[in-house]
């Protein structure tokens, strides 16, 4: 259907543009009908003056009566026109948005989630949200006005060039000062402006973030003055230079009312002196006149749809990007049919570069998942143990070594296949603002309740579900805010429970907890895991004895494996670990 | 909704000064308008009987001054309108940022949506820039609307009372119709507004899930999914705006056939010979004035919801009364907890708005030197406690007391200052390492500051920092780990050389090597102080172990001597 693809080398408003494409014949309607109504307020005003010029000259009614008709069927078609111009070009726009919509989720997939790791920080991926959000606007307010304007213009020049060639030529200059220079002086004072604004914005927000966020460290340590002095400060520099751009803004509106008015004034001069030489006749000036007063209307728009295009830039811009990220994880053309159970994993000498990284995230990695095992993946942060398991979620090709499932090599399956036999909860699960049945039925859409309570009941959460008024169909809040840290992570395990792989992967599944949650899920995750092929990733040696193999991992590169006696005693990494947990063992 | 909050007038001086600008350039706009008409409509007539230039020379360069004035206005309008905007959201951005600080951080933390310094950022910042629509488009042209048509009719009746009648009966239908159309598809536009908005939530909440979607088999899926759900609410939502459009398409059919029967009229009246050209040009050019500002505000109608609806924001938090006594406490007692002890007597605490009560009947002794552990499981009401200490909130019924003095009759800075407080999760501020860590004493020296830096065990990571304790860290500069900001909050409570150190959980977020190392450095900051510590885990328990469970503080069966201790964790599970 639709792809956003960046035009090489081109504009990345075009690259949107073109995913109209399927809807020109929408869009040239809006752009017509526009026209037409803006045309018809013209035509309005020009037609009234001819009547009333003629019927000064008191000719008989017949000479009058098509411009009665006329007035009045100018006067209705206007608000008709319209109205289907609003309509035709927010039906285009919503249309284009889905699109967009629909294109973008597809590239995220793609990309998700190591391919989105430049966009995840912040709120670069909510403004990417709104970005495709505000292309909607791109064709309402940045597209059909300018276009309107072209052919109001034209025509009113070309009324006026049948009348008096001079006037005309008046008229197209003010026309085309009016619609695209002070639109440029418009856009180009408001981009400096924001420019020049953008470090006081960013100030300001960090002084008030940090008086509101430090609020508590302010008070404590009798510093308040000092923060609201600070934010003081940041507001001041910044409602200084919005003071001082109010002028460059202003020009805008005044420029606009100087060129209308010297367009308006230059056409009645000529018109007068062209009367008082006896070349034009009263009728034929007021029309003109008319004219020149009611054409500016089709470009009063246009300022502000130069302020859209220059926003929807940003937007396309920033589409663009995402759109050219290329695709992290290679897909076979021919993939091996499904895995089947049981599964085995091996990986050996495995290592895994990041685009545009230096140095390898791990390498050398030597790890066995047989059925029925499970092997502890331990390491400080930002040892490498998430890459590990993102190489296994093929979320990330090897850059060395092999990966083979069931014998045969991994990138050799389709991808989205590999993940119904190795699953689990990646690190930072997702908690989606839905219900808790729609969270956990996620797994597994054809589960019935049976299937749900008892992996609700395997992660310990069945009780408590079961004592909410509201039950499996509690709404959880956007990222689950409605529950606690124990309970979000004990509904992402009872997710990955329901999903039953071959092999299950948990990675930080006690993260962010305090020390007795973290230790009553562990009892119970291990409790739940017991007789499955599982590999736990874990900074916490909580439990540890209980696994079949630890893996220990430091600095990218495993450091020992064994068991937590063997290791427990081994002088290495891991025996520091213990230690420092303080494990009284 | 009003169009003009009152209050937004009474808490700004510029939105009142402004308003009267505007109001003047309303009326001087007025007068420019009919001023221009009359001009042209005398030109227009008088160049219809061959008067040429030379003649006309003064009404034509009358006519330029008029259009050169309107520019003038134009451009004056605007400028005075975005300054006002920014004068206006600086005055209202100073009071809201006073008012939260007198607020202080338990009304910041306790509200029921959880925390509030996101939404009062946004407010503060990007919020109140829905302001400058508001300002620059909507008041000015709320203005000509009142102006405008009345001034028009008065003219165009002067002139030709039968078009004045035309204007004055129709004039009342545009108003009439906005809101008879209005109040009929409001309610539907503002629903389905909604639910797009909800969409592009549901768009988002998707995006952020993409990778457990993914490993679900569920994300191909949702991208269909996301395809098929917009394309019906683009249906849905155009059924809606088929009814919402019919508003503007009723108030401009209206306002064109108003003219068109205006100019018809006129016309056979003229020809009839009973109105001169010149009358009737001046009806024909006014007339479409009279309707144009009424459909302009209503075309700014969004701009006025959004600012009007910020503007009620600030306000709804400017109008929050400042809880407790003690904020008032102008006279204080010379208090000292080297010496005092504190005292807590049925202390009750609850939150606005919450059914439970934080903490129900405390009562606890805290002699000079006590070194006092609180434990208990999440949310018992241990940090309530810190918080009553640190006056962040204050009791609803019993006494807290420090040497006898009841602690609201204790000037709140002094009382602080006897207080060093090393929270779970320290805020650094954007600025140097320095700065954050004389937060309490701007004025210490380097030497201090490196004192305490070192005391802290800090000392290390700082001097490896690029440039050392000049080094930007927070919001915009290095991000530090957790171990590295809880060094930098020992830093802070070291160089505040306080008698009573409340430590809440200072090792909850760290891994077991770090907490370790931090521990060595609380030994030292510990002796010699009261000391009273929240902690979770019964390994770093000092002194005296009271146990909170659901607000109700109990003492420890008895005194914790180490880390073998059970005592806690034996009776919270």
């Amino acid at each position: 259907m639709t792809a956003i693809t960046p035009a090489p080398g081109g504009h990345p408003l075009i690259g949107l543009l073109r995913l109209a494409r399927p809807m020109r014949r929408e869009l040239l309607l809006a752009v017509l009908a526009g026209a037409g109504a803006c045309g018809a307020g013209v035509a309005l005003l020009a037609t009234s003056g001819f009547l009333l010029a003629r019927a000064s000259q008191h000719p008989d009614i017949v000479a009058i009566s098509v411009a009665v008709v006329l007035v009045r069927a100018l006067s209705v078609g206007r608000g008709v026109l319209r109205y289907a111009e609003r309509l035709y070009s927010h039906d285009v726009a919503f249309r284009v948005l889905a699109d967009v919509r629909v294109a973008m989720c597809r590239k995220l997939e793609r990309l998700a989630p190591a391919g989105l790791a430049a966009f995840r920080s912040g709120d670069v991926l909510t403004r990417l949200i709104s970005d495709v959000d505000a292309t909607q606007d791109l064709f309402i307010r940045g597209i059909a006005p300018p276009l309107t304007a072209v052919l109001v213009g034209a025509g009113a020049t070309t009324a006026v060039l049948l009348i008096l060639a001079p006037a005309a030529g008046v008229l197209a200059a003010g026309l085309l000062a009016a619609g695209v220079l002070v639109p440029l002086v418009v856009a180009t004072a408001a981009r400096r402006a924001a420019r020049r604004a953008a470090p006081a914005r960013g100030e300001l927000g960090a002084a008030v973030t940090d008086l509101l966020n430090g609020s508590a460290e302010l008070h404590a340590f009798g510093a308040v003055e000092a923060g609201l002095d600070r934010t003081r400060a940041a507001d001041a520099e910044l409602t200084g230079l919005a003071r001082r751009s109010a002028a460059a803004s202003g020009l805008g509106a005044g420029l606009t009312a100087v060129v209308s008015g010297l367009t308006l004034w230059g056409v009645l001069l000529l018109g007068v002196a062209a009367t008082g030489a006896g070349h034009l006749g009263r009728v034929p000036l007021a029309v003109i006149t008319l004219t020149a007063l009611a054409a500016f209307e089709a470009v009063t728009a246009l300022p502000a749809a130069a302020l859209q295009l220059g926003q929807a830039r940003s937007a396309a811009d920033r589409i663009a990007a995402v759109a050219g990220t290329p695709d992290p994880v290679c897909r076979p053309d021919h993939p091996f049919p499904l895995p089947e159970r049981p599964v085995t994993v091996s990986l050996r000498g495995a290592g895994v570069r990041y685009r545009g990284q230096a140095t390898d995230a791990v390498r050398d990695i030597d790890l066995d998942l047989r059925p029925g095992r499970r092997v502890a993946l331990v390491g400080a942060t930002g040892a490498g143990k998430s890459t590990v398991a993102a190489a296994l979620f093929r979320f990330a090709d090897l850059s060395a070594g092999t990966a083979r499932l069931n014998g045969r090599d991994l990138a050799g399956y389709d991808p989205d296949d590999v993940r119904t036999a190795i699953t689990g909860c990646a690190a930072d699960p997702h908690i989606f603002d839905a219900t808790i049945r729609d969270n956990l039925r996620l797994a597994k859409p054809d589960a019935g309740d049976a299937e749900l309570a008892a992996a609700a009941d395997q992660a310990r959460l069945l009780g408590w579900i079961e004592s909410l008024p509201q039950g499996w169909d509690t709404p959880v809040g956007t990222h689950g805010t409605a529950l606690s840290g124990g309970q979000r992570q004990r509904l992402a395990l009872a997710r990955a429970l329901l999903a039953d792989p071959a092999v299950l992967i948990l990675d930080e599944p006690t993260a962010h907890l305090d020390p007795e949650n973290r230790r009553a899920l562990t009892a119970d995750l291990l409790a739940a895991t017991a007789g499955r092929s599982t590999l736990l990733i874990t900074h916490d040696l909580e439990g540890l004895d209980q696994v079949d193999e630890i893996v220990v991992l430091d600095r990218g590169q495993v450091a020992e494996r064994g068991t937590h006696s063997q290791l427990v005693r081994a002088g290495g990494v891991y025996q520091r670990l213990a230690e420092a947990q303080g494990d009284p063992r | 909704m009003k169009p003009l909050d009152p209050r937004l007038l009474r808490y700004s001086a510029a939105a009142r000064g402004y308003l009267i600008v505007t109001v003047v350039l309303g009326l001087a706009a007025t007068a420019l308008i009919l001023l221009q008409a009359s001009l042209l409509a005398h030109l227009l007539a008088a160049a219809a009987t061959g008067t040429g230039t030379a003649v006309l020379a003064g009404s034509l360069g009358a006519l330029a001054l008029v259009l050169a004035a309107r520019a003038a206005a134009g451009y004056g309008g605007e400028v005075t309108a975005l300054r006002a905007a920014a004068a206006v959201k600086s005055q209202l951005r100073r009071r809201l940022t006073d008012h939260v600080v007198k607020l202080g951080p338990a009304w910041l933390c306790q509200s029921p949506a959880g925390h509030r310094s996101g939404e009062v950022t946004t407010l503060a910042t990007r919020g109140l820039d829905a302001l400058d629509p508001y300002f620059a488009r909507y008041l000015p042209q709320l203005v000509l609307a009142c102006v405008v048509p009345f001034a028009v009719l008065i003219r165009v009746g002067l002139a030709d009372w039968i078009s004045g009648v035309v204007i004055g009966v129709t004039l009342p239908l545009i108003p009439l119709f906005a809101i008879l159309v209005g109040l009929h598809t409001k309610a539907v536009t503002r629903r389905q507004w909604r639910l797009l908005a909800r969409l592009g939530g549901h768009f988002l909440d998707v995006v952020e899930g993409l990778p457990t979607l993914k490993l679900f088999g569920r994300a191909k899926p949702q991208a269909e999914e996301i395809g098929r759900v917009t394309g019906e609410y683009r249906k849905a939502t155009m059924a809606t705006l088929r009814v919402a459009f019919l508003s503007a398409f009723v108030l401009e059919l209206a306002a064109a056939l108003a003219t068109a029967l205006v100019a018809v009229e006129v016309g056979l009246r003229l020809l009839a010979g009973h109105m001169s050209y010149s009358t009737a040009l001046l009806v024909l050019l006014l007339t479409p004035e009279a309707y144009l500002p009424l459909r302009a505000v209503g075309a700014q109608f969004h701009a006025s919801t959004e600012g009007a609806a910020a503007a009620a924001d600030v306000f709804a938090i400017l109008d929050t009364p400042v809880p407790g006594r003690a904020a008032r406490a102008s006279w204080s007692r010379p208090v000292d907890l080297r010496t005092d002890t504190i005292r807590l007597n049925g202390v009750r605490l609850a939150y606005p708005g919450r059914d439970r009560a934080a903490l129900t009947d405390v009562n606890m002794t805290i002699r000079p030197g006590d070194q006092v552990t609180l434990t208990g499981p999440s949310g018992a009401g241990k940090s309530s406690l810190l918080a009553l200490l640190l006056r962040f909130a204050e009791p609803v019924s019993g006494r807290i007391e420090a040497g006898g003095t009841d602690l609201a009759a204790i000037a709140l800075d002094a009382w602080r200052r006897q207080i060093a407080w090393v929270p779970q999760d320290p805020h650094l501020f954007a600025a140097s390492v320095a700065a954050n860590i004389a937060l309490g004493d701007p004025e210490a020296s380097r030497e201090a500051v490196a004192r305490a830096a070192q005391a802290a065990g800090a000392y290390g990571f700082i001097a490896d920092l690029p440039q050392g304790y000049d080094t930007e860290i927070g919001e915009r500069g290095l991000r530090l780990s957790s171990g590295q900001r809880q060094q930098i909050a020992l830093a802070r409570a070291f160089l505040r050389d306080a008698p009573l150190l409340l430590l809440d959980e200072p090792a909850a977020h760290l891994d077991a090597a770090t907490a370790s190392r931090l521990e060595e450095s609380l030994a030292a900051l510990t002796a010699g102080r009261t000391v009273i510590r929240v902690s979770h885990d019964q390994r770093s328990t000092i002194g005296r172990v009271f146990i909170i469970d659901r607000g109700r503080l109990s003492q420890a069966a008895r005194v914790a001597s180490g880390p073998k201790n059970r005592v806690a964790l034996a009776v919270v599970s």
